[in-house]
């Protein structure tokens, strides 16, 4: 049997009313994606870049705290984190929380769940990057620095936390497209993003080439902006002398 | 009280998790095996002087690499079923999720697994390969026999990592219902109202499974270092 190509589907008014045509669903969850990764992205980073420096402190507890969360968030599946997030963290918080949660509006819920979900998720990866950064600096930075008066804090501060950035940024690049594509697994509970866009439209037209064509080169895209736009940061931040650093 | 925790659903539902998780290793083991094999063929590919196999290699290699998972699965959960159709004359019907499931994450981890590879092989030293054709190898051969056994020695680790990541992503099979080990524990969740501690124990297991083997991973590292 052979499949009936119909292209023209983008076109047609959806069901969702106003005059939206499936093209505008589609472009509706490329946006979400993108505000869901963008905003994980930064939690994500904080996060990440605190317990990195913890990683690296002449600390026990310190160190263990971010050991374990760097052990449990990784060595638990993605997804099993959001439904835990979604299904399970709401039970276990303070009542009064729990309630507050539990009368948002669904989309809200979707959304904070996904968004923290994916923030520590990725946290614990960039956790381990901000660390292997500090740690490729030579401990003269370190040494230099508090011979220089400053106290532990303020060396971290000044001296090894500029010099660990910039030499993360790569790395940082590739765990950013990981975030994107990350992302597609909020579609599982419910939030509208590209994928679950995608699948809805399936359901709606009975075309699913044409949508899961649609959906996998916004994809692609989308990492292609995040690709460019880091190998512009990456130019900016480079640190000459480095490996990858350039002569300059 | 917050939440009152009844852990009193899972003793029963073990034999049905186990079901689940044979499931999820099934599907673990195949992609490891297939995957391994076609990572190595786009590997060598990838290096080979011939620019249409690399060409073809890099294109594979990528694609698969800037997709979701999720979209890799529901791509696979359509076509796999209609080109069974085709090529088999098997009734219209038939659970084919499974076999799904199994190819989809065989071909995406070989893209993974390629990188892994390539890097190995390109960490051994090049006077191997000129000594293996100075030996009177074809680069077949010299491939095969000198620098293949010493990557696969080099890269060990990154494969076994890559592998407990594949391990957990298998969870994703989800989307399409089949009743994986995660797909099992939601399922009995959701039919007891115990959700939160069939989530939680589920998250246990795979944390346990995977903690152990990256530790033991580890372990096989630093005694590969010395």
């Amino acid at each position: 049997m052979a499949y009936h190509w119909r292209w023209e589907v983008f076109l047609q008014p959806a069901p969702s009313g106003g005059g939206d045509t499936f093209l505008d669903w589609i472009l509706a969850g490329l946006k979400l994606t993108a505000l869901v990764s963008l905003s994980s992205w930064f939690i994500a980073l904080a996060v990440g870049s605190v317990m990195g420096v913890l990683r690296t402190v002449p600390n026990r507890a310190l160190y263990a705290i971010s050991t374990i969360y760097v052990e449990v968030f990784r060595n638990v599946p993605l997804l099993v984190q959001l439904f835990i997030w979604y299904f399970v963290i709401p039970e276990l918080v303070p009542l009064r929380l729990g309630l507050w949660f539990k009368q948002l509006n669904p989309f809200l819920q979707q959304y904070l769940a996904a968004m923290l979900c994916l923030a520590f998720f990725t946290g614990a990866r960039i956790c381990e990057q901000v660390r292997a950064g500090i740690e490729s600096l030579s401990r003269g930075q370190k040494a230099a620095g508090l011979a220089l008066g400053f106290t532990l804090p303020q060396a971290y501060r000044f001296v090894l936390m500029p010099m660990a950035f910039r030499i993360i940024v790569p790395p940082l690049t590739s765990e950013m497209v990981n975030l994107v594509k990350n992302s597609a697994v909020a579609s599982t509970i419910g939030l509208l993003e590209l994928a679950a866009m995608g699948r809805q439209l399936v359901d709606y037209t009975a075309q699913p080439y044409e949508s899961f064509i649609a959906v996998t080169v916004l994809y692609v895209v989308l990492n292609l902006v995040v690709l460019g736009f880091m190998r512009w940061v990456e130019g900016r931040a480079r640190v000459p002398g480095f490996i990858g650093g350039g002569g300059r | 009280m917050p939440y009152d925790f009844d852990w009193s659903s899972i003793p029963g539902a073990l034999p049905f998790l186990w079901t689940g998780m044979k499931v999820t290793l099934r599907i673990t083991v195949t992609a490891i095996l297939v995957g391994i094999a076609l990572g190595t063929v786009l590997a060598v590919m990838r290096l080979s002087r011939n620019r249409l196999l690399s060409w073809l290699s890099a294109g594979y290699v990528n694609t698969f690499r800037s997709i979701p998972l999720i979209m890799v699965l529901l791509w696979f959960f359509l076509i796999v079923p209609a080109l069974l159709e085709r090529l088999f004359t098997i009734p219209r019907y038939a659970d084919t999720r499974l076999t799904s499931a199994m190819v989809a994450f065989a071909l995406f981890q070989a893209a993974y697994y390629a990188e892994i590879i390539r890097a190995g092989i390109q960490s051994v030293s090049s006077g191997q390969i000129g000594a293996a054709l100075a030996l009177g190898m074809t680069n077949m051969q010299a491939m095969r026999l000198v620098i293949l056994p010493q990557a696969f020695r080099n890269m060990t680790p990154l494969l076994l990592t890559q592998s407990v990541i594949l391990f957990q992503d298998t969870s994703l099979v989800y989307v399409s219902a089949l009743a994986d080990f995660f797909g099992a524990a939601y399922k009995v969740g959701d039919r007891d109202g115990r959700l939160v501690e069939m989530l939680l124990f589920a998250g246990a297991v795979y944390f346990v499974v995977s903690y152990v083997i990256s530790s033991l991973v580890k372990r096989y590292q630093s005694r590969l270092a010395t």
